[in-house]
């Protein structure tokens, strides 16, 4: 008996099988991984990391990213995720919180860092302190205070004298 | 076998044989029927409320039974329980536990005791009971050691989770717990550690959470999901009791994706203790961004109740101010020592001054969100809260369901503030589910949280103080204004001063003709718990106005403070307790000393000081602060605190520099005002919190540590610090700040 009859399946009209049409879309890599968006061009990718592909670790902010808490690397620059539709972002490398250690497990030193320092309070914004701390951290290996000064997180805990000691001592740790 | 310990009247330490062997001990309500966390127990397990587990590889779980707001309890609760364990804290793995609850007579029993984030009394409360749960667990461990080698188990000592016999021979809590969960626990509770012997308590611990925030691995409730959920996002009412006149919901409900449009109409007759919801439209969607998309193309028409459309913040503060320059009685004489107009007689210099403080919002880094499964005879949530029991409540009187039929997680919160412990978004998700049968996640914006708070009311306080000859402080009579943000929550009128003013608050006790009075403001804009308060914006006027009278006198504020508090000794608090002088003293000693206190007159930069005491802790700030032609720079921030014993040297740290730049924050630059019945601020960029740039580089945290037992230290260092820092810009500015926001005020009058 052929398979499909003994599952309960219509018997395939041909020997064919007719593959799926490919699907147009937008294609972008995610912490390494390659996607396709085929949904709303006009979806933010925060909405893409967090409903499609349950990538949580990059949080909700303002409507305008406004906390920083929303904070993923495009391109190795900070950009919030709620500001950048899918359709800006074909062939675009996108880097999360969840992508920041190596695939081995090693922590990036800006969070060990974190660790280390115990910069965390409630811990919601502190994925955008390491996005946009290692954004820094890229650009100018050893920042000034002036330089952390001009981050744009913000942060209800008050965790930012910590967070400060923490970009201080990866830029050490990276010399 | 399983046993129990009665530690009080109706709770129980439990013990029961886990699966693999283990051992499980927790405090329960009784000896069955406690609804218990998979993650804990196993697949097989017996039935009681759990706090620690340790499994025959050694590996101990423990339970944190507070909700973690970013108050550091996920660490702390479990190194007292350890600490008495003799755990090795390297082999322990904390987990989050949800509600405890079970039914007794239909009505619910609170299986973990307390529950609670943000009150300050999760580190008591676990300092009274959660001890005896390590304890108990060492206590099965070495008696199956003792029987097993022979020897007298107080021949045996155990040290970081290995029992070692008087010939050094060493056996891990590991190999031991089989044995030890068959043995029963005995009937009364058992001794504690010596202090001395103590090697987690008082030593430092990083947050238990630490890996998994930096991997972005940790779930807060709002990236929880059912693939069966449907997203929710809401617009609320822009009045505070206003109702909808038309809605279109046509055009939301062609976009792809958006599956239905729910008005939610407030209930009558909310109880007391629970929160009102506002009037709102909701759109329930496949995903996050098709419901926003449809929310933008509501049709929406909302009209004003007579009460809420004339509402101005400006017209209230400037009601409330002229309130405070008549006689009239006030709404509650808070306390009323000696005799005020006798001492007028002895007046050699009467001082005065007006504060006045903004509204404030709670501005929560995580947004209100509740994920919610309704079935036929069950409830599923999972809520960021700071007081599960009282989410249940919500939950309890929407659904009908049995008190154990609700099952409620609290996963790490981000940030709460005072603001999720009204839980009007746990209402509303649960009403959601029942209008479209299916799970619920919902999820307000920040700007809607923004607009829609329980906000702390804006203040005034008017001082009058009146020194004597040898310039002590003879008398003082402060008036406060303010909307209580007790109104219309089941309290009675002759109570709603306690959330806005302290019986027991400085200088009460010191002055011996001293009186308080307030006066309570009337108000549509709702209002609740805000961290710190009534102690933040009174710490601000009365500690200013010391300030002042410093500055008055022509003399060093500290000498103006040391002679007001006067000798080291206790004085009696109203309603109990003791006011313990020498400890805060203590604190202004650490923090004057740090800072360098003696130059104060002489740096070329402002210095300022403050101090408070909150339920038994003591704080103290000192600021220095430089202006840079209009730019305000916090050169330095000391701090030094006395919460008695110190679970987590790092912990409590951390909570010291993390009050104090939130108060700082809170202080600088943000305010609620409202005009025609509606919030103004529409957004972050309306409602500033501090950048980097304006707050200080570092915050000096000095630990007064002692014996004595550990008090709650989550808002001990936000009422003093934004009056230290006022009164150094006065010594660098020569400006006053009476009002905040004080960048707002400061730019003003410079």
């Amino acid at each position: 008996m052929p398979l499909a009859q003994a599952q309960g399946l219509p018997p395939a009209t041909t020997g064919d099988i007719t593959p799926e049409p490919v699907r147009e879309g937008i294609d972008l890599t995610i912490n390494g991984e390659r996607f396709r968006h085929t949904g709303d061009p006009l979806m933010p990718l925060l909405w893409y990391l967090r409903d499609v592909l349950r990538l949580t670790g990059t949080k909700v902010g303002g409507a305008h990213g406004e906390g920083g808490y929303d904070l993923v690397l495009v391109g190795g620059k900070a950009v919030s995720a709620i500001k950048r539709p899918m359709a800006e972002l074909a062939g675009a490398r996108v880097v999360t919180v969840e992508g920041l250690a190596s695939a081995d497990g090693s922590l990036h030193p800006l969070q060990q860092a974190f660790i280390d320092e115990d910069a965390i309070g409630c811990g919601y914004c502190t994925a955008g302190w390491l996005i946009a701390g290692i954004d820094l951290l890229t650009r100018k290996p050893k920042p000034s205070d002036d330089d952390i000064d001009k981050l744009p997180n913000r942060c209800r805990c008050g965790c930012q004298t910590r967070v400060r000691r923490a970009i201080k001592r990866a830029a050490g740790a990276s010399a | 076998m399983s046993g129990v310990i009665g530690l009080s009247r109706r709770r129980f330490l439990q013990v029961l044989a886990g699966t693999a062997g283990a051992l499980v001990v927790g405090i329960g309500e009784s000896y069955a029927d406690v609804p218990i966390p998979p993650a804990m127990l196993g697949d097989d397990f017996g039935e009681l409320g759990p706090y620690v587990r340790i499994d025959r590889d050694g590996n101990v779980l423990i339970g944190a039974r507070d909700p973690d707001t970013g108050t550091g309890t996920a660490t702390a609760l479990p190194r007292i329980i350890a600490e008495e364990l003799d755990a090795d804290w390297t082999r322990v793995s904390v987990i989050p536990l949800g509600l405890g609850v079970q039914a007794r007579d239909g009505k619910p029993v609170w299986t973990y005791g307390h529950q609670r984030s943000g009150t300050g009394d999760s580190i008591p409360a676990a300092w009274a009971d959660l001890r005896q749960a390590g304890a108990l667990a060492r206590w099965l461990i070495t008696q199956a050691a003792a029987r097993r080698l022979g020897v007298a188990a107080d021949r045996l000592r155990c040290e970081a989770g290995v029992v070692i016999t008087p010939d050094g021979r060493r056996f891990p809590y590991g190999s031991l717990v089989e044995a030890a969960s068959k043995i029963d626990p005995p009937n009364a509770p058992l001794p504690l550690k010596a202090p001395q012997r103590y090697t987690l308590v008082g030593r430092p611990a990083g947050d238990v959470d630490a890996r998994r925030i930096v991997t972005g691995q940790t779930r807060y409730a709002i990236d929880a999901h059912y693939a069966d959920a449907l997203v929710a996002v809401l617009t609320q009412c822009p009045w505070a009791d206003g109702s909808l006149a038309s809605i279109e919901t046509a055009p939301a409900l062609a976009i792809k994706g958006v599956v239905k449009v729910v008005p939610i109409r407030p209930e009558a007759d909310v109880p007391p203790g629970q929160t009102a919801i506002a009037p709102a439209v909701a759109v329930l969607a496949e995903n996050t961004w098709a419901a926003l998309r449809g929310l933008a193309e509501l049709k929406l028409e909302w009209k004003p109740a007579a009460n809420s459309a004339a509402e101005d913040s400006g017209k209230i503060e400037a009601q409330a101010i002229a309130l405070l320059d008549t006689d009239s009685a006030p709404t509650t004489r808070v306390r009323d020592d000696g005799d005020l107009a006798a001492a007028g007689r002895k007046a050699a210099r009467r001082i005065e001054a007006t504060y006045v403080q903004p509204w404030l919002a709670h501005a929560t880094p995580e947004p209100m969100n509740c994920l919610v499964r309704l079935d036929k005879d069950q409830a599923t949530l999972v809520v960021p809260t700071q007081a599960p029991q009282q989410a249940w409540a919500v939950v309890q009187r929407l659904t009908g369901l049995a008190p154990e039929k609700i099952a409620i997680e609290v996963p790490r919160v981000g940030g709460g503030y005072g603001r999720r412990l009204d839980h009007d978004y746990v209402a509303e998700a649960v009403m959601l589910a029942k209008a479209v049968d299916k799970p619920v996640r919902l999820m307000w914006t920040h700007e809607q949280g923004l607009a829609h708070d329980f906000y702390r009311s804006g203040t005034v306080h008017k001082i009058k103080a009146i020194v004597g000859r040898k310039r002590q402080i003879i008398a003082w009579d402060q008036r406060m204004a303010s909307a209580s943000a007790l109104t219309g929550r089941g309290v009675a009128a002759d109570r709603l001063w306690s959330s806005e003013v302290g019986a027991n608050q400085l200088p009460a006790g010191l002055v011996a003709n001293y009186r308080s009075d307030w006066y309570g403001l009337a108000s549509a804009m709702p209002r609740g718990p805000f961290r710190g308060e009534p102690h933040v914006s009174n710490a601000f006027a009365v500690e200013s106005f010391i300030d002042e009278i410093a500055h008055t006198l022509r003399e060093d504020p500290l000498t103006t403070r040391l002679r007001l508090l006067g000798e080291a000794r206790q004085i009696p608090l109203a309603g109990g307790g003791m006011l313990d002088i020498g400890r805060l003293l203590n604190v202004l000693k650490l923090v004057t000393d740090r800072i360098e206190w003696k130059n104060w007159l002489h740096n070329v930069n402002g210095m300022g000081l403050a101090c408070w005491h909150i339920d038994g802790a003591y704080v103290a700030h000192a600021v220095e602060a430089a202006m840079h032609g209009d730019k305000l720079e916090i050169v330095r921030v000391a701090c030094a605190v006395d919460v008695g014993r110190v679970i987590n040297p790092l912990g409590l740290g951390g909570q010291v520099a993390g009050a104090t730049l939130d108060a700082l924050s809170n202080a600088l630059n943000p305010a609620i005002t409202f005009k025609d019945g509606q919030v103004q601020q529409q957004g972050f960029k309306d409602y500033p919190l501090a950048s980097m740039a304006q707050l200080p580089n570092d915050v000096e945290v000095i630990l007064a540590p002692n014996d004595r037992a550990p008090t709650g230290a989550s808002f001990l260092a936000m009422p003093s610090a934004a009056p230290a820092l006022a009164n150094a810009v006065f010594r660098a500015s020569a400006v006053r700040v009476r009002r905040l926001p004080l960048m707002k005020e400061l730019l003003r009058l410079l």
